[in-house]
């Protein structure tokens, strides 16, 4: 099993100049990004949704890479997605997604049949044309740079830790360091798009 | 028919409001009004058209989109409006998307008597979730289309259509 961190750190040396989208990987990706306007950060704004918005970026900007860091709780509110996505089939995306398991954000519950889902045969399944499952960081940090060089779109499951918060939500530190409208702004200001 | 009847809204009128407010994309879900304004979406090769399973990720993608800097439309029935509540809360009015959704008006009648709840909640949904909205029922209201453009872009928030054709939907 990897840690959060340790792959998102590796991940950093081969970002390039791609858009990130970090997910629930956001907490640790945001103290580390060097290219904070490039980052996508959104934090929660509805669970399920993350594929969707960075797919959406990826239709966007054709030209620029886009890389998600998805978890599989919102995978699987929104299964279907997965089909969509493959079925416009952005060269330029790159669907990372972080297992943990559980409900981390909620106190740890599993999620349903949480040691037995094969999310890359899910994605597979879905359309998707590259499918991948890593448990241990060294093959992650074997095959990222292959990965990356290749056209997406491409589903990476990655088995990690989890990282379980039992703080009430209200007393929890806040890691984002600008707010989503923020954020949105920047990356069009960065990219010279439209708003 | 013609292209411009008082008596139903047709999809050359609607596809000509979209391209003049200038739509790159339309993410939607299909249903049963919608199939004539497909056909023409579909041949018009400015116009992207991502097909969603489930309403609720239109946002989320729509969203996306706007952050990269298109100008997505939604295209969905009022059902799928209902089942999008949590996305449109945090997709879409959580991240001051300026969006329109066109939403069929399944049920609707002039009368206000229906048989379907669907029609039932729908301005109850949009009143309860502060969403501006504007009823189109035929040609005569298209502008009401650009209407909600405009909005939608001077006050950063989603902005509903209701396609309200009682007969017709967008069909012929």
């Amino acid at each position: 099993m990897m840690h959060t961190a340790e792959l998102l750190e590796f991940f950093k040396k081969h970002r390039g100049n791609a858009i990130v989208v970090p997910g629930r990987g956001g907490r640790h990706w945001v103290p580390m990004s060097d290219q904070p306007s490039l980052d996508l950060p959104m934090g929660d704004p509805a669970m399920g949704g993350h594929a969707g918005f960075a797919f959406g970026v990826a239709l966007a900007q054709p030209k620029r890479k886009v890389v998600l860091f998805d978890s599989e709780g919102d995978i699987l509110m929104s299964l279907g997605m997965l089909v969509t996505i493959a079925e416009q089939a952005p060269a330029n995306f790159y669907h990372f997604m972080l297992d943990n398991a559980c409900y981390a954000t909620t106190g740890g519950q599993p999620v349903p049949n949480a040691e037995n889902v094969d999310y890359a045969a899910i994605a597979r399944g879905a359309g998707y044309a590259r499918a991948h499952s890593y448990r241990e960081i060294d093959e992650f940090k074997r095959d990222l740079p292959g990965i990356l060089d290749k056209p997406g779109p491409v589903f990476v499951a990655l088995r990690v830790y989890p990282e379980v918060q039992n703080e009430p939500i209200g007393k929890r530190r806040p890691w984002q360091t600008r707010t989503r409208q923020e954020a949105i702004e920047d990356l069009r200001r960065e990219l010279g798009a439209k708003g | 028919m013609s292209d411009a009847s008082p008596n139903v809204l047709s999809p050359e009128i609607v596809h000509r409001e979209m391209k003049k407010n200038g739509v790159t994309d339309v993410v939607w879900l299909p249903d049963s009004e919608t199939n004539w304004l497909y056909l023409l979406m579909k041949a018009d090769p400015d116009l992207r058209l991502v097909g969603v399973s489930r309403e609720g990720h239109a946002c989320s993608i729509a969203a996306g989109l706007s952050a990269g800097g298109k100008r997505p439309i939604i295209l969905i029935q009022n059902t799928g409006l209902m089942e999008s509540g949590d996305s449109i809360r945090g997709w879409l009015l959580g991240l001051d998307i300026p969006v329109v959704l066109m939403v069929g008006y399944r049920g609707y009648t002039r009368h206000g008597v229906n048989k379907d709840t669907a029609a039932t909640f729908t301005e109850r949904f949009l009143n309860a979730f502060g969403l501006q909205y504007y009823l189109v029922e035929s040609d005569a209201d298209a502008p009401r289309i650009t209407i909600a453009f405009e909005e939608a872009d001077r006050t950063k928030r989603p902005v509903v259509i209701l396609v309200a054709d009682e007969f017709h939907g967008f069909n012929r």
